[in-house]
Order: C-alpha cells, then sequence, then structure tokens
C-alpha cells in the first residue's frame, strides 16, 4: 500500500487533537481548600497539573515577628486546622527546647492523649473526604459523626472545638477534668463498632479497588526527592515515623507499630491511614491504663521568656512531619522569626508526577489521598 | 497502566471479580441497611426546639465578661495585662483616677468583631477578674452591638 | 374514524355521556363524527392530565423521599420543619426555584439551550403511557410496547448532549460527552434484558406481560424462572440506573469533579426541568421494572385463600404503587451507598461484563423456555 504512495507523502498516523485548558479553580468542592489546580488535558487525560496556591495566604509568619510567643501559639491552631491540638505542640515543644523546661508525667500523658485523638480526627476527616470525592457522600457523614465526639472531648478540656489553643511550655493551660479519661475509654469502645461498619463499607468494595489500585503511583525514590513525610512516606515502602525516628514526648514508652506499605498507589495510603486509626486506638489505650491520676499538669508557671538562639522541633502530625524553628535574636518575649515547615507542600508539589497520564477523575482520587490542608501550605 | 498477563490469568481475574465484586457491594448495603432502620443512631439535635436544654461545657470559651459581684464591683486594677496578651488588639483597658487619685478602671471596651476567643486575656489577668461565658448564640444584625464596654462601674482599683 | 384500538370502562363512559350531553346543543351541532371527535378528545385529555398527575405528582413526593432516605442512612433526619417533618419542604423549594432568573451564559446556543431540558422530558412521559397501571389503566395499550419503550429511550441521550454542547462550558462538554457514550452503551444492557423478558412471557405487549403472572407471587417473572429471573432483575436495576444518570453512575454530573456537569450552567425553571426529568425517569423506570418482574397490579397472593380474599379485595393501583415505590426506596439505597466508578471503567463494565452476561442469560432463558416448556 505504502508503494502506491507518491514519495515524501506521510499519511497521518494519530488523529489530530488539540490539548485544551482546563481549570480546576479555587473554589471547587474537592480541592481541599483553595487550592486552584492548572491542568493541561488531551481529552480525558492529564498531560501535565500545575498547582498555584497562596489564595489563604494570611502572613502568619509575619504577624509572628510582632506576636510574643503565647500569642503564636493561639495563632498556629488555624494551620492545619483539622488538628490544631497537634500544631499547638509543635511550637509548644520547640519553646521548651528554648527556655530549658522539663514537663511533668501527667502533663505528658495528656500530650500523648489529646495529640493521638487530633490524628484519629484528622483520619476521620481524610476517609470522609475520600468516599465523599469518590461519589459516595454517604462516608462524608460517616467520618464527621465520629469527630463530632472528639470535638466534644475537646470541648470539654480546652474550651474548644477546633482552634485549642491549650499547650503551654512545661505542660499545658490548665489540668483536663475527671470525666476526660471516661470520655475517651467510652470513645474508644465506639470507635471499634464503627470503624468496622466503615472498613466493611468502602475498604473491599470493588469500585472504591477499581478506582485506587494502580493510581497515582509515587516510588520510593520521589517521596524521598521530593520531602513527602506521613502516611505518603510511609506508603511508598519508606520506614521513616518521627515517633520513632526522633522519639519526643513520651512515645519510646508506648508499644505501637508502623504501618508501611510498597505500592505506593492511593489504595495503600487509603489502608494506611485506617492502620493508624487503629494504631492510635492502640496507643490511646495503653495510655487510658496508665493515666496517673495525681500530679502536677504544668511544671512551675514563669513568663516566656526565650534566650538568644535558634530553636527546632518536629513532630508527627496526621499529615506528615511539621517542624517549627524559632529564631530568637534577643532574649525576651517575642521572636525575630518563626518558620513552620508544613507538611502537605511536597505533597502537592508532587502532584504532578503523579497525575500524569491519568484522568480527571483519577487526579480527584490522589488530591483526596494525598489529604492536603491548604491554608497549612499558604500559612 | 496496561500489564501483559496471559489469557488465563485474565479470565481468572475476571471470574473471581464477578464473585467477590457482587459480595463486597452486597456488605456496603448490609451497613446501609442497619444504618437506616436503626432511629438511635441519630446523632443531629434538633436545634432551635431544643434550646432550653442545652448547656455548653464549663470551659467553653464564648464571649467576655467581667466577673462582678450583687453590687457590680468588679476586680479589675486596670493593669492593662489583657491588652497586652490580646493577639489582635481586641481589649482596651481605659483607666482614670479616682477621687484619692488613684489609677482605676474607667470603661472596659471590648471588641467582639475581633475577637478570637482565645482565652489569652483570662490567662493573663492577675485578679481573676474576667472570664469567658457560655454564650454562643452572639450573631447580630448590628455591627455597633459588636463594640462593647463590659464594666458597670468604675473599678476599686 | 376514531375508533379506539381498545376499550376500557373509562372511555366507553366518555363514548356514553357525549351524545347524552350533546342532546342540549342546538340541533345543527349534533351529529355523530363531532360526537366522536368530542369523546377522542375528552379521553385524551383525561390520559393526558392522568400521566402527568401520576409523573409530576410524584415529582416532590419523591424529591423529600430522597432527602428522608438519605438522611436516614446518614445518621440525621433530613427536613424537619416545614410541614409535619418538612412533608411540603419540596414546595417551598419548587417555588424558589421557579422565581429564580433564566439566563443562558454568553456564547451559548440560546435555542438548543432553552431547548435542551424540554427534549429529556419526552422519554418518560411516552414510557410512562404504555405502562397499566390497573386492570383498565392503561393509556395506550400498544401491541408494540416494548421495542416502543426502547425506541423511545434516546431522547433522554439528546436532551443531555445538547445541553451540555450549547453551554459554552468546558466541564458541561466532558459531563454531556461522558453521558452520551455512557447512555448509548446501557441502552443495548436495557434492550437485552427487555428482550428476555419479552422471550419468557411470549408477549410484547405489556399488559400481557403483566397477565402473564398472573396466579400467586411465585408466578412473577421474577421467582418463575429459578435464578435467571432474579439475576435478570438485577441485570435490568443497573441498565436502567445508568439510563437515569443516577448515582452510581452518575459520572455526567458527578459533582466533586465536574462540578456539575451538564447542568452547570442551568438555573430556575429550566435546571428545575432537568431535575424533574430525572424523577419522573425514576417514576417510569421503576414502573417498568414492576410491571415486568414484579407482577404490576397484581396482588401478591400467597396461595392460602383466606388471606387471598382480603388481598384481591385491595385494587390493583394501590398494588402498583406500592411496588412501585419499593422499587424506588430500592434505587435510592443504591445511590447513597455506592461510590462512582471511573468513565472508561463504567465503559468497561457495561461491554465486558453486562453485555457478555445478558448474552448468556438469554441463552440460558431460551435453553430453559425449551425444556421446561
Amino acid at each position: 500500500m505504502s508503494a502506491m504512495l507518491p514519495p515524501g507523502f506521510r499519511i497521518q498516523r494519530e488523529t489530530n487533537t488539540e490539548e485544551f485548558f482546563i481549570n480546576m479553580g479555587p473554589q471547587h468542592p474537592s480541592t481541599h481548600g483553595a487550592l486552584r489546580l492548572a491542568l493541561r488535558m488531551d481529552g480525558e487525560t492529564i498531560v501535565e497539573v500545575v498547582p498555584h496556591f497562596g489564595y489563604i495566604h494570611r502572613g502568619m509568619e509575619k504577624q509572628a515577628e510582632s506576636m510574643s510567643y503565647l500569642q503564636y501559639i493561639a495563632l498556629s491552631d488555624r494551620q492545619d486546622y483539622l488538628t490544631a491540638i497537634q500544631n499547638n505542640l509543635g511550637v509548644v515543644i520547640a519553646l521548651e527546647k528554648g527556655m530549658n523546661v522539663g514537663v511533668p508525667e501527667k502533663a505528658e500523658y495528656i500530650r500523648v492523649m489529646l495529640q493521638e485523638l487530633g490524628r484519629i480526627a484528622s483520619h476521620l476527616v481524610f476517609y470522609g473526604c475520600f468516599g465523599g470525592d469518590l461519589g459516595g457522600q454517604t462516608c462524608l457523614l460517616f467520618g464527621f459523626k465520629e469527630r463530632e465526639m472528639i470535638h466534644d472531648i475537646l470541648e470539654e478540656v480546652t474550651g474548644s472545638r477546633l482552634t485549642t489553643n491549650y499547650f503551654r511550655p512545661g505542660g499545658s493551660r490548665s489540668d483536663v477534668p475527671d470525666t476526660f479519661v471516661p470520655r475517651v475509654k467510652a470513645f474508644l469502645d465506639h470507635l471499634e463498632d464503627a470503624m468496622r461498619d466503615y472498613e466493611r463499607f468502602l475498604s473491599k468494595n470493588v469500585i472504591v479497588l477499581e478506582r485506587s489500585i494502580g493510581i497515582g503511583v509515587l516510588s520510593k525514590e520521589d517521596a524521598i526527592a521530593y520531602g513527602c513525610s506521613g502516611p505518603v512516606l510511609r506508603a511508598s515502602g519508606v520506614n521513616f515515623d518521627v515517633r520513632r525516628v526522633n522519639p519526643y514526648s513520651i512515645y519510646d514508652q508506648f508499644d505501637f507499630d508502623i504501618p508501611v506499605f510498597q505500592n505506593g498507589d492511593c489504595y495503600d495510603r487509603y489502608k494506611i491511614r485506617i492502620a493508624e486509626i487503629h494504631e492510635s486506638m492502640k496507643i490511646l489505650r495503653q495510655c487510658v491504663e496508665k493515666f496517673p491520676k495525681e500530679g502536677p499538669w504544668r511544671s512551675k508557671e514563669k513568663p516566656v521568656r526565650l534566650p538568644e538562639g535558634r530553636y527546632y522541633s518536629e513532630i508527627e502530625t496526621a499529615k506528615g512531619l511539621y517542624a517549627t524553628y524559632v529564631v530568637a535574636a534577643t532574649t525576651g518575649e517575642k521572636p525575630y522569626r518563626i518558620h513552620t515547615r508544613g507538611p502537605s507542600f511536597p505533597h502537592i508539589a508532587a502532584l504532578n508526577k503523579m497525575a500524569q497520564g491519568h484522568k480527571i477523575s483519577d487526579l480527584v482520587t490522589i488530591m483526596a489521598t494525598l489529604d492536603p490542608v491548604i491554608p497549612e501550605i499558604d500559612r | 497502566m496496561q500489564e501483559n498477563i496471559t489469557l488465563l490469568q485474565y479470565f481468572k481475574r475476571y471470574f473471581k471479580r464477578c464473585i467477590t465484586g457482587p459480595w463486597s457491594l452486597i456488605c456496603g448495603l448490609s451497613v446501609s441497611l442497619k444504618y437506616f432502620f436503626d432511629p438511635r443512631r441519630i446523632v443531629t439535635e434538633q436545634y432551635p426546639e431544643n434550646r432550653k436544654t442545652l448547656k455548653m461545657h464549663e470551659r467553653f470559651r464564648g464571649r467576655l465578661e467581667m466577673i462582678e459581684d450583687e453590687e457590680g464591683n468588679n476586680r479589675c486594677t486596670a493593669c492593662g495585662m489583657c491588652e497586652r496578651a490580646c493577639p489582635n488588639a481586641s481589649i482596651n483597658v481605659l483607666s482614670t483616677k479616682n477621687i484619692a487619685g488613684k489609677k482605676v478602671l474607667g470603661r472596659y471596651v471590648y471588641h467582639f468583631a475581633s475577637c478570637t476567643q482565645c482565652g489569652l486575656c483570662v490567662e493573663a489577668c492577675p485578679f481573676g477578674a474576667i472570664r469567658m461565658n457560655q454564650d454562643f448564640e452572639v450573631a447580630t444584625t448590628d455591627p455597633n452591638t459588636l463594640e462593647m464596654i463590659l464594666n458597670k462601674k468604675e473599678g476599686q482599683g | 374514524m376514531f375508533v379506539p384500538s381498545v376499550t376500557n370502562p373509562i372511555g366507553d363512559f366518555v363514548r356514553d355521556m357525549v351524545p347524552r350531553v350533546a342532546e342540549f346543543l342546538p340541533a345543527s351541532l349534533q351529529s355523530d363524527t363531532l360526537n366522536s371527535i368530542a369523546a377522542f378528545l375528552i379521553n385524551a385529555l383525561i390520559c393526558v392530565i392522568a400521566v402527568c398527575a401520576v409523573n409530576i405528582g410524584s415529582a416532590p413526593i419523591l424529591i423529600f423521599m430522597e432527602r428522608k432516605v438519605c438522611a436516614h442512612i446518614q445518621c440525621r433526619l433530613g427536613p424537619m420543619r416545614l410541614g409535619w417533618h418538612g412533608t411540603i419542604q419540596t414546595i417551598a423549594d419548587v417555588i424558589k426555584m421557579l422565581f429564580k432568573e433564566v439566563y443562558a451564559p454568553s456564547g451559548a446556543d440560546k435555542l438548543m439551550f432553552y431547548l435542551a431540558p424540554l427534549i429529556v422530558l419526552i422519554a418518560p412521559f411516552i414510557v410512562c403511557a404504555l405502562i397499566p397501571f390497573g386492570e383498565n389503566l392503561v393509556v395506550a395499550d400498544v401491541d408494540m410496547g416494548i421495542p416502543l419503550i426502547i425506541a423511545v429511550n434516546g431522547f433522554g441521550v439528546l436532551g443531555i448532549l445538547l445541553g451540555g454542547w450549547s453551554s459554552n462550558n468546558k466541564y458541561s462538554l466532558l459531563g454531556a460527552l461522558r453521558s452520551g457514550a455512557q447512555m448509548i452503551s446501557y441502552e443495548i444492557s436495557f434492550a437485552m434484558i427487555l428482550l428476555f423478558v419479552v422471550m419468557i412471557s411470549g408477549s410484547t405487549n405489556l399488559m400481557s406481560i403483566t397477565m402473564g403472572q398472573a396466579g400467586t407471587i411465585a408466578d412473577w417473572w421474577i421467582f418463575k424462572i429459578p435464578v435467571l429471573g432474579i439475576i435478570a432483575f438485577i441485570l435490568f436495576f443497573i441498565s436502567s440506573t445508568a439510563e437515569m444518570n443516577r448515582a452510581p453512575f452518575d459520572i455526567a454530573e458527578a459533582e466533586q469533579e465536574l462540578t456539575g456537569g451538564y447542568h452547570t450552567e442551568y438555573n430556575g425553571t429550566p435546571f428545575a426541568m432537568f431535575y424533574l426529568a430525572e424523577y419522573i425517569a425514576l417514576v417510569t423506570n421503576s414502573a417498568l421494572a414492576t410491571t415486568c418482574f414484579l407482577g404490576g397490579f397484581l396482588p401478591p397472593c400467597i396461595g392460602v385463600a383466606f388471606v387471598d380474599n382480603y388481598l384481591n379485595m385491595v385494587p390493583g393501583v394501590v398494588w402498583f404503587f406500592a411496588k412501585v415505590y419499593f422499587m424506588i426506596w430500592c434505587y435510592m439505597m443504591v445511590r447513597w451507598t455506592f461510590v462512582r466508578p471511573r468513565v472508561d471503567q463504567l465503559m468497561d463494565f457495561e461491554w465486558k461484563f453486562l453485555l457478555p452476561v445478558n448474552l448468556v442469560l438469554l441463552c440460558a432463558g431460551a435453553a430453559y423456555i425449551v425444556i421446561v416448556g
């Protein structure tokens, strides 16, 4: 056939399709915050994803230059607002390194319990948004139903459901009420049953498996290169958890596993967060048994003044490695600069790598499993 | 995305999925049915109808108020610690001098519109003169009501 | 001339009354042709009103039912304020929607934009006219009922494609194209299941299909053929869900991905029409499922004479609507339980799974008929 064509004549083998540009704008039901994704698409297939953020930039680090340390703890609630209690701890550990104060045992137990409650709360939002973004809006309400119980506990202890502002250098702001430990115990029993139902609802569902296995694979080398952390990193095969590698608070006294999966696709990132909920429940049960009823909940209250120097702390929040870097130029109550490293920024940076070649529905799944919180990126 | 598998493997996977697929869907439906038919699982409250029985937790941080005894005396000495502790300048402590020439509280101006209800002011007060109350129904149509004067009488110092 | 193809008591009653009423008119206006024309027109008007009442009257009930079913699955209560437990909530929503401003986005093809919602409404109404609601309650008892239903389903596809294309919006375009591909594929499955029903019942007339299930509950087509009936029913359920663009097959209007799909740019009355079309299609498809598989308007007799006497006293219409609402409840439970497959997975499901299973089912059905008779 080709011998009959005149010389120099080329047959066009591919259809002449154009790529087009579509904008998953800052207002979209499933971009987890005000994030703009500029997509270059070839039909339904994604060629390139360029994230634009900054829509919710509030100038927190600039404000920190004119606030005292205590006021910055109140501001740090608003970074990753799904687990505000964990943000508080990140800042406070850096301050404690500067002030060189110890923390009494009861305060440490309170810290670990509230941290794990915050982790479960964040992963429940992940579960809800994962199911909701995939199309089953019932999951959204299931996730938030259990989270309401955690909010209740947090409100009783700290006074506020979301912006907790609870930890202070040397302990916490106030003691926990007597009903705290029984409430946590009742919540754990309730959550066991609920998680059984929720796993039956989604985990082996054939449609969920089809939509998430093999999608958005992030290899081990890429995950480390981009700086991912937390469940995203551990789902790609890297066994790195700050609570084991660089233990803070009293995490080295508890017996818990770090789940690690090898494939790095969406289904692994889903499985790992469900496994982490179970591990957090394990830690909470151990805390409930060993909780010291007597004891000081704060070491002697001193004004929060840091000597001159640079102080760094890193903790493992539900999203990943959350680090705080405090620069105190003079001994005093106000910092020169505070910088926070939010774990969601590298995840969004890796989105392009993960989403190329997939369809737009897969992009939504990948975003849901990365579980970013955009205000944490924009601060 | 396409892996190379043999025809036999393809058919094995196909038929296995014919069984496991519908079973997983039936499991999901069973959870739905369980939640549909069990009215004890309802977790929502009917809000305006249950207002009389609503009680917040003791530590709930609602609106700031000044603690006053029966005669209306407060414990504020106009030291200004709360004004310094507030992250976004929602408190203005205006002091005056009383007859003896001592500095006392004149007016305690509270900008509720910009208050983040963090409670740092309550923590900072050395005399326990202010607290956050349990008021959560604070929406209003008139922004002028959000500029409040918290004290009724001048302070005693 | 205007001789009806089938007689039923209501039509006969009208045809009797018209000459008697016409006696009061002056003599110049009395004639047989005028009487038959008048009888025909009055009959037609009654039929139109009946079909509209069933469909448009059910839509508010269905919207309310959807919200309540959704709420109870999600451990909450749903609308509770307007009316007793929120019963007149839908009327308030409809009034709100009707008063909204109607405009086409700039660059949209105005004729197609405003025509699309009307086209989507055509198919469900036509199908509803063919379905027997009771012993003598069928608007058009056509001999080729099933092929007519299959033929008319194409209007749904046309309306959605028009709406999405004419909106001048990339998201709408994506949604419309996805939906076009989906509905065309699932029509094959839909047609094959109806073919199975025709095969086992021996007729394409919906009234005969219903009357072929007379007897006890074991005579319904879903139970009469041992395992194949249930499999056919489930396949019909899946195909009709896909035909209606209902979750889990609602990729055309997937909110989380396309923020609305083909009806993104619609608001006010045109949007209400798309919404209405979805619910009327739900009623119609449930009615079709009831007629073909669940015994139509026949009572679920169990063979015990004592109970059957009471069951037979309840009019057929009541049984019909009870079964239709049960089917609608099943559709709603499935909607709020499952997540959505991706577009290509949806196509895979139809072409690689449903179509082979349908063919195997047809062969098995044929074998059953030959062997058992």
